[in-house]
């Protein structure tokens, strides 16, 4: 009876904290972060099965079997088949159905699948700098810093890498966040189905201006609120090229949202190539050799070294073998 | 070139009052100890009864002292970080700079795991496991003397970062490239690594000399299957230890390379690539928590069979579950880093084996709940501990099971969610077990028994502290607050800020209070003696002895016949039969090449850390020189009489009979 109404008690306390949880992953605002609140609301039941006789155990036999009460005592009792068998049987029953729970997900859920959705992908190139969020717009020839704009119900496919440490790319009502990494290239599928503009941040400590490293994403109502953002912004001037690029990317806190009307062209392949340039070459003027690197002289110099980090880069054979590369 | 390397008088941070505050105090109370020392002529029983002892209960209580020193610092650092967060919300920036602040939560973890849990661990260790299986010490009482200088080596190197220098700004996992001299030019990070080099190398000394001790010295007649539940799970622990640490060793290995050699193993250039750090890494990092926990939970299994008056439930499925854990626990290193782009077998795979785990945990929770099944339960100090760890860890081990699912994860990962998560089981599984530990087998080490009022009163403290500052976390995890910010300017999350900082508070009264409990039990020790050694009413050989044990441990190397050695014996009336005749015992002698060769070694590692190159070599050369020299030395060993064993076996004899009759 007693655990009875304190598992009402536990239960309405979560109704109410659920109910009550604004802008934070219990609150998504799309449909990959709607199944990964789901699944962490199935799992925690399918865990508390176990958990709450645990607790509920030890303190009641605590209670009922302490020191001065006449219960049964039985000092040499030690095994039994039949608890034994329970014991183990019981939490391996949960395990695999949670187990199961968890493979099937974990395919849905991977951040390099592209979602099902009858509309195509808005592509977004996602560079990581020291402490900044740079969003290349491919397609429509822009790029941001800082600022994150996108419609609803238009699934997004991000291109991610990073041009200093390691940082992770979040947007929390969106769902899945995913490491951004110099030299590789990760990707991530979101949608918004709720316009709205949401927190986004790294998820991945990065340095001394790691908390500043914020940035907003909105998913407009409609696309023609997305294309007259878009068009806003090639109204500036500022454009995105290796020189702009160089300045943009000395460390800086706290950034402002900046916009680029137009950007050069290959610009984020040539930020994940630069790493693959042969090390004499390194620091020898930066983004030129980045340039050149990305097709010329200097890759067909030194071949083994490209395949070397092809291979060892998970990432980019993930790509591969989803047909992305 | 200089010849002091990169030091110079501009190290010391004169401008960080708190830093100079904190080193003034410690210069005072230093010195405040150096003259106590001095008055009370100390100094020789110091270095001949403690520094240079290879006994490995005064090692084992050495341990856990360097483990409180550490626990007081790293919760400095701790209630730092929690003020700071409750100050710094709505864009306020706090009183603590992100130069310092990222210092200090780095400083935390290193401290917490490698200086306070490990020592706490392997000191409870050291007391405990030679006196379980009836043997006279470990079976390399130097070695075992070398492995904690090399431990407090460390401890001293990375409290000098305080006051020389800084430590690393990379939080304790120190991923490159940000730990690579690109993003970290400064000494810090050589701090952590060496700090933690020298260190870990005294940890896996300890490991092989613990198995070695285990497998060969056990009193004859005991089994693999009789050896006390606690001794299995440090013997699992040091099994981890001896296979996981030479990753460690290796991956700070190229980290250095990378520093000092313009090597390019973790770079973001030149063909370096920082996951294979991240997954060197965790293949030790994720045993490595399982080294903490498992002695744990081997400590709670001994204190639930003692004080619910019965056999332990379930002792071989009990060794089976550890077995399970500790072979899983080598296969799981990838939950760390589901986000790292890993296709979905990989992550399906790492996650599925990580929520295996949870089943053999679980066993064993179930397994204690039975001991106390019609046992007679007293609710003493480590009982509490141990009926609060029970049901905390239970929760810490479903969210951890949660974070296995790599679905969750993506959205937990690196949230506050996970900092809760793994103070949940590393406080309220390993944390709470040692001082469930240290409660039990105190008077085993002392010859007294703690306050009990005290103890209680900071175990309360302790547990409800521990609610309102962790669970407000998880609550943070989901509103979406990543780790190791700054300050935050979201005012949803203020509120469970402010929780989380007093509930931090209320830890600190815990801390406060066992400090006090210290006190006052070594003040009233008089009134609290255990003359008997068996102050509980327990069950394994370590209470056959006297308290604090006779320094040969065994006058007679007892027969085993059974898990519970003691209890039998006692059942039997043969426990505290009196000898006929003593045999001489053959006994080590006590050592200084194992604090020389540490001191060396600090030298060496500080020298490496400001690039004082010629230092470097003077303090490698001293630390082998001096292992020459202990090598060549045979005056090692020495007899203890017969005479003196019978006197000493029959003063305890006589206390024994004292009290019972």
């Amino acid at each position: 009876m007693f655990i009875r109404s304190l598992s009402k008690v536990a239960l309405a306390a979560m109704v109410l904290f659920l109910a009550g949880c604004e802008g934070g992953v219990l609150d998504p605002k799309g449909h990959v972060g709607l199944q990964e609140k789901n699944l962490i609301i199935v799992a925690t039941v399918l865990m508390l099965l176990v958990v709450v006789p645990v607790i509920f155990m030890t303190l009641f036999f605590a209670w009922k079997y302490r020191e001065g009460r006449d219960e049964l005592y039985m000092p040499k009792w030690a095994h039994s088949n039949k608890i034994e068998t329970i014991v183990w049987i019981v939490p391996i029953i949960i395990i695999v159905i949670l187990g199961t729970i968890t493979w099937k997900t974990t395919h849905e859920l991977d951040p390099y699948r592209p979602l099902d959705h009858e509309r195509d992908h808005l592509t977004v190139e996602v560079v990581s700098l020291n402490w900044k969020w740079l969003f290349i717009y491919p397609e429509q020839g822009i790029a941001t810093v800082n600022e994150l704009v996108f419609p609803k119900d238009v699934p997004v496919q991000f291109k991610i890498t990073s041009d200093s440490t390691m940082n992770s790319f979040f947007i929390p009502q969106l769902g899945s966040q995913i490491y951004s990494m110099a030299g590789m290239e990760t990707k991530l599928h979101l949608i918004a189905n709720e316009a709205g503009t949401f927190d986004g941040m790294s998820a991945n400590y990065s340095g001394a201006g790691f908390t500043g490293m914020k940035f907003k994403a909105t998913a407009t109502p409609t696309d023609a609120d997305f294309n007259n953002w878009v068009a806003s912004v090639k109204s500036n001037n500022a454009v995105l090229n290796s020189q702009s690029y160089d300045e943009l990317a000395k460390p800086s806190e706290n950034n402002p949202v900046q916009y680029y009307g137009a950007v050069q062209d290959g610009l984020f392949h040539q930020i994940v190539m630069k790493y693959m340039q042969h090390y004499n070459d390194w620091g020898k003027g930066g983004n030129e050799h980045g340039e050149h690197q990305g097709h010329g002289s200097t890759e067909a110099a030194e071949p083994s070294m490209h395949i070397m980090h092809h291979d060892s880069s998970s990432a980019v054979e993930h790509a591969k073998a989803n047909g992305e590369a | 070139m200089s010849l002091l390397g990169k030091l110079s008088l501009d190290a010391v941070p004169y401008h960080e009052p708190i830093i100079m505050v904190t080193l003034a105090a410690i210069a005072v109370g230093g010195l405040a100890l150096l003259a106590i020392l001095t008055k009370y002529k100390a100094w020789g029983m110091l270095w001949n009864n403690w520094i240079t002892s290879v006994d490995h209960k005064r090692l084992g209580i050495m341990y856990i002292v360097v483990a409180m020193i550490m626990l007081v610092r790293g919760f400095a650092d701790a209630i730092m970080m929690r003020t700071q967060l409750a100050l710094a919300t709505n864009g306020a920036t706090g009183y603590l700079p992100p130069e310092h602040y990222d210092q200090i939560f780095s400083a935390h973890g290193v401290i917490m795991i490698i200086f306070m849990a490990m020592p706490f661990m392997i000191g409870l260790m050291n007391i405990v496991v030679p006196l379980q299986i009836g043997a006279r010490d470990v079976a390399f009482p130097f070695l075992n003397n070398l492995s904690f200088w090399l431990t407090a080596s460390g401890a001293v190197l990375i409290n000098i970062s305080l006051g020389v220098g800084e430590f690393a700004r990379t939080g304790w996992v120190a991923y490159p490239p940000l730990s690579e001299l690109t993003y970290s030019p400064g000494v810090g990070v050589d701090y952590y690594i060496w700090a933690l080099q020298i260190s870990g190398l005294g940890t896996l000394l300890t490991g092989v000399n613990f198995l070695v001790t285990v497998f060969k010295m056990r009193a004859p007649g005991m089994k693999l299957m009789q050896i006390p539940v606690f001794t299995w799970a440090c013997t699992w622990a040091n099994i981890l230890i001896v296979a996981s640490f030479p990753i460690l060793t290796a991956t700070l290995g190229l980290l250095t390379l990378d520093r000092y050699l313009d090597f390019h193993f973790f770079t973001n250039e030149a063909g370096g690539n920082a996951m294979m750090y991240i997954n060197l890494f965790w293949a030790w990092g994720h045993p490595e928590v399982y080294i903490l926990v498992l002695p744990a939970f081997g400590i709670f299994s001994e204190i639930v069979a003692t004080f619910s008056s019965k056999k332990l439930f379930g002792y071989t499925s009990m060794i089976m579950a550890n077995g399970a854990i500790s072979i899983l626990g080598f296969i799981v290193w990838l939950h760390h880093f589901f986000t790292m782009g890993s296709g979905a077998n990989v992550n399906a795979f790492f996650g599925v084996m990580t929520m295996i785990i949870a089943v053999p945990t679980g066993v064993k929770l179930f397994n204690w709940i039975f001991t106390m099944f019609r046992g007679k339960v007293r609710i003493t100090v480590p009982m509490l501990w141990t009926l609060g760890a029970m049901t905390t860890f239970t929760i810490g081990g479903m969210t951890g099971v949660l974070l296995a699912v790599p679905g969750a994860d993506f959205v937990l990962h690196n949230s506050l969610f996970l900092i809760a998560h793994f103070h949940n089981t590393i406080i309220g599984g390993a944390v709470f077990g040692y001082l469930a530990g240290f409660s039990y087998w105190f008077p085993k080490a002392t010859g007294f028994k703690l306050n009990a009022k005290y103890g209680k009163a900071a175990f309360w403290c302790w547990q409800i502290g521990f609610y309102v500052a962790f669970m407000p976390l998880y609550v943070l995890g989901f509103l979406g607050m990543t780790r190791r910010l700054n300050h935050t300017d979201n005012p949803d999350w203020n509120i469970w800020l402010y929780i989380a900082c007093v509930g931090a508070f209320i830890i600190l009264l815990g801390i406060i209070f066992q400090f006090t409990q210290l006190y006052v039990s070594i003040r009233d020790r008089k009134q609290n003696l255990d003359t008997t050694g068996d102050p509980w009413g327990a069950r394994t050989l370590e209470w056959s002895t006297a308290s604090p044990p006779q320094f040969y441990n065994f006058a007679k190397t007892p027969e085993v016949h059974s898990i519970d050695a003691f209890m039998e014996a006692k059942e039997n009336g043969t426990a505290y039969a009196k000898q006929a005749e003593y045999a001489p015992i053959h006994m080590p002698k006590n050592t200084s090449a194992g604090v020389l060769m540490g001191a060396a070694l600090t030298v060496m590692g500080f020298a490496l850390i400001w690039h004082i190159w010629w230092l470097a070599i003077v303090g490698f050369v001293g630390t082998i020189g001096i292992f020459i020299v202990r090598a060549y030395n045979t005056d090692v060993d020495y007899y203890v009489q017969p005479d003196e064993v019978k006197r000493i076996e029959e003063a305890h004899l006589k206390n024994v009979a004292e009290v019972a009759a």
